[in-house]
């Protein structure tokens, strides 16, 4: 593999992550308990889509095929996608979605900290930008983990269901191939060893404040590196991509 | 009707630093951080504000409307009560 077609992958991934939990955050407009939470959510959601959009367009830009990062996002098939699997689990109940949000955003925080780092300016500049961003995501995420968590007996039940239902789709979010050595030799991807250590530390601070067990399962599950998918992702697609594939190129 | 949609607040948005609060609506939370985050998320997507004033809506202490004359007619006919004999000095803005 050259350095250029892992950055192309890199960025890929990268979008496709903030794309996909951008739609389904996007699923809880008109949906979440209270207005504000709606709004709130939503937020999250424009600044994934926000993010997938600058990922996706350098993407086209190093493929230099002529695509655009609408192409990208819309024109792909299940198979061409590598976001991590927790982003296209379904928003479950309200503590099923802060628990993919408290899991990914705690990630996220960390792992752009260091991209803002990389040697690729571009990636630097995009994550400078979701740094501040997911900050905020993060905050909103650990907040309601530990409301929730060290509530009423209904909510910590919940919580802790999903902090467990979610565990396993965390292990991929720190797997390294190819894409990564190759480019973590150039400075520019993130080595995700010590992102994993300062994870698991923050992590197990706010469940221990929150009142929750930190879970113990051992399995991960795996495979967006291969493009291989949960059952979820083609339910997403096709409604993602329904417009582009009923009226292809359509305008407005 | 029993609001079961948490503590109510008010939101005083500024808009520019040196600017007043100005009152923007309000927001339910549970506790003070989630009526930051709420206000934020409610107020200030658009680019609205750099700061947030919160106030639980209990403690704001508000005139009746029957007291309206009352309160606000004697002020109606006193011209002399208004600076407007003065020459605004030039560049002195917000004032």
């Amino acid at each position: 593999m050259t350095t250029k077609e892992a950055l192309y992958n890199y960025s890929l991934r990268m979008g496709d992550n903030a794309l996909i939990l951008g739609h389904r955050l996007s699923e809880w407009c008109s949906k979440a308990p209270i207005i504000e939470e709606d709004l709130a959510l939503t937020n999250v959601a424009l600044d994934m889509i926000g993010r997938a959009q600058a990922f996706l367009k350098y993407s086209a830009i190093l493929k230099n095929e002529g695509q655009t990062e609408d192409d990208l996002a819309y024109c792909r098939s299940e198979k061409e996608y590598h976001n991590h699997l927790i982003t296209e689990q379904p928003n479950g109940d309200f503590a099923h979605t802060i628990a993919r949000q408290l899991y990914i955003s705690i990630f996220e925080y960390h792992f752009f900290s260091h991209l803002e780092q990389s040697a690729d300016v571009e990636f630097a500049a995009i994550a400078a930008k979701a740094v501040k961003e997911v900050k905020y995501h993060r905050e909103h995420a650990i907040d309601w983990t530990i409301r929730l968590g060290d509530g009423t007996a209904e909510s910590h039940k919940r919580m802790q269901a999903a902090i467990n239902d979610l565990w396993m789709w965390t292990g991929e979010l720190f797997e390294m191939d190819e894409v990564d050595t190759i480019l973590l030799k150039d400075g520019i991807s993130v080595d995700l060893a010590p992102i994993r250590d300062l994870w698991k530390k923050e992590l197990d601070k706010v469940l221990l404040e929150a009142m929750l067990v930190f879970p113990e399962a051992e399995y991960m599950q795996s495979g967006s590196r291969k493009g291989i998918h949960t059952e979820n992702m083609g339910h997403i697609l096709s409604e993602m991509q329904y417009l582009q594939r009923a009226y292809p190129d359509a305008k407005w | 009707m029993t609001d079961t949609q948490l503590d109510l607040w008010e939101v005083f948005i500024q808009s520019k630093s040196g600017l007043p609060y100005i009152h923007a609506g309000s927001v339910h939370a549970s506790d003070m951080k989630m009526a930051l985050q709420n206000a934020r998320d409610t107020y200030t997507r658009r680019g609205e504000g750099t700061s947030i004033w919160l106030l639980p809506s209990k403690h704001i202490v508000a005139s009746n409307p029957d007291d309206k004359e009352m309160l606000f007619d004697p002020s109606n006919d006193k011209i002399y009560r208004h600076p407007t004999f003065y020459v605004m000095p030039e560049g002195a803005t917000h004032i």
